[in-house]
């Protein structure tokens, strides 16, 4: 029991990881129908740029984080502006080679800035473990949820209340009519990678402190891919469920089998999803009008 | 040229090497209405998208309020007063009916959104009923008078209009043509209006043009056009019974 509550614990706080790069990956996919396979290099980005912040600059833990995520952020709007408005119209399969490139490049100079040996992100908390009967939990896990938990709520009300965010829907919905209306629909994409390279920074400052942190942790974001897709692709509240069921089978598989197939479980899951319900959990697919 | 609201001048738009409008001229006074009319695939649609900016002309020039328009971004254009209702409605489907409304504001500010967003729930009383519904389980005819009155919140100068009857039962056919009626009259919005249903559009415009592939082919007062033996039997599906009591099956129009 207590084993299995451990592993569901460790399972939730990864899987809110995945959830979180998902959720950009879907933010970006709503707004303009392109995949963005560097997410999970934006992650790692985010988690190094921390790094940077907090070891070599020795700022307040706090203040690391909020600039953190703008920096990041600025640089979702930096790659918005310099390669992907280009790739507007393309064929979506040139813009996916321009995503997947994209990764490559930046996980080759986070190796050339940061170097290839494991770093770590201490955090105020890092050490502390919270013990409930014979459960230990770091703390560290304990933040990844509630981060996550916050993260969603403040996602829900920014979408459903501010005029940017309706604006955001609107021109996923309807990208033409948006234009129609004054809505500046290229400023609203902008802004829309800027937001989602924003969220990729939380999940890297969230993920840090549980992991080794070198420039080849953005892989996790092909696993990440996998829970968009399990949770249906283009549902927002999808990308944390699949996430999160994607983080908890990972744990119970890796535990019972071995770390192989714990790490190839969320391919498996994939796969079985496609097979048995492609448009994914929540399925929020709409037939498209010709 | 400053009384009119919009100028055309031989406009050419393609779609990719398919030539969808050779040569098109308008001109749409202030605080008029002015029809087009035309069968499916004569380029009506493509000459809303043109001034609206949403096609770039390869050649020729919009000019709205004696300013030069073409090929501006359709967010500026419509920031600049141009309201365009698309065919077949394009409202957005997952939002309310009043965030729907108020995206139509979007880059306005100050107290006069609340007041027209009033003015639009006097026009359309089933907006203000359905208000918090989620837009796309509106009725077709809802939808239209959602897209019309999304359109008027950005308190344009004139409205480009696409088949607004499209679709619609007749009842609804003519409230619409009503409310279309007021907007002019009572806002002093100039109106283009695209219209198959042509019995509508020549009892509601001024002024009339007749698009025939991607050309006008015929342009005068809508009264006179509704006298014209043309488009009575072409558009208002009035028929003469000819000389022998049947009709000639190789009728010619007058601009052919």
């Amino acid at each position: 029991m207590d084993t299995i509550l451990q592993l569901l614990l460790k399972g939730i706080s990864q899987g809110c990881v995945y959830g979180l790069i998902a959720l950009g990956f879907v933010l970006i996919y709503k707004a303009t129908e392109m995949i963005n396979f560097a997410q999970g290099e934006l992650m790692m980005i985010g988690a190094l740029i921390a790094v940077t912040f907090t070891e070599y600059l020795q700022w307040n833990y706090f203040v690391a984080v909020v600039l953190t995520i703008l920096a990041t952020g600025f640089i979702g709007l930096l790659l918005e502006r310099s390669l992907l408005r280009r790739m507007i119209g393309e064929p979506p399969f040139a813009v996916l080679m321009v995503t997947i490139g994209l990764g490559f490049v930046l996980r080759a100079l986070a190796g050339m800035i940061w170097g290839h040996d494991p770093q770590e992100l201490r955090t105020p908390y890092s050490d502390a473990v919270i013990s409930m009967g014979d459960v230990f939990v770091g703390v560290s896990n304990l933040v990844v949820i509630g981060g996550t938990i916050a993260l969603c709520i403040a996602l829900f009300l920014f979408f459903r209340y501010t005029r940017i965010g309706i604006a955001m829907q609107a021109s996923s919905q309807n990208q033409l009519a948006a234009y129609y209306l004054g809505i500046p629909v290229k400023r609203i994409v902008a802004f829309t990678w800027a937001l989602s390279a924003g969220i990729a920074a939380i999940a890297g400052i969230l993920f840090a402190p549980l992991t080794a942190i070198t420039p080849n942790i953005g892989f996790s974001g092909i696993k990440a891919f996998a829970a968009a897709i399990v949770g249906g692709f283009g549902s927002l509240p999808g990308a944390i469920i699949g996430g999160l069921a994607i983080g908890i089978v990972e744990q119970f598989m890796q535990y019972n089998f071995g770390k192989g197939l714990g790490d190839t479980s969320a391919y498996f899951m994939l796969l079985l999803m496609l097979l048995v319900r492609p448009s994914g959990l929540i399925a929020s697919t709409q037939k498209k009008k010709v | 040229m400053e009384e009119n609201q919009l100028t055309v001048r031989n406009i050419e738009t393609y779609y990719g090497p398919i030539v969808a409008i050779r040569g098109v001229s308008l001109e749409i006074p202030r605080e008029s209405i002015v029809t087009v009319l035309g069968a499916n695939g004569a380029g009506k649609t493509t000459v809303l998208k043109t001034i609206s900016g949403a096609m770039a002309p390869q050649k020729g020039s919009v000019h709205f309020q004696g300013e030069e328009i073409t090929g501006r971004e359709p967010d500026k254009v419509a920031r600049m007063g141009i309201g365009h209702v698309p065919e077949g409605r394009e409202i957005f489907p997952f939002l309310t009916t009043e965030e729907n409304l108020m995206m139509g504001a979007f880059s306005r500010r100050g107290l006069s959104v609340g007041s027209d967003l009033e003015l639009i729930y006097a026009y359309f009383p089933p907006l203000w009923e359905n208000r918090k519904l989620t837009a796309g389980y509106l009725s077709g005819g809802q939808q239209q008078m959602l897209a019309i009155g999304r359109a008027l919140m950005l308190a344009p100068k004139l409205m480009l209009l696409d088949e607004p009857s499209l679709g619609l039962a007749p009842k609804l056919v003519g409230e619409i043509a009503e409310i279309i009626k007021t907007i002019n009259d009572e806002q002093g919005v100039t109106v283009l209006l695209v219209e198959q249903n042509a019995k509508m559009a020549l009892e509601l415009a001024d002024y009339g043009y007749i698009m025939e592939n991607g050309r006008v082919v015929m342009e005068d007062t809508c009264e006179r056009l509704s006298q014209a033996t043309d488009v009575q039997e072409f558009y208002l599906g009035m028929k003469d019974k000819g000389v022998r009591g049947q009709r000639r099956w190789k009728q010619r129009k007058t601009w052919r």
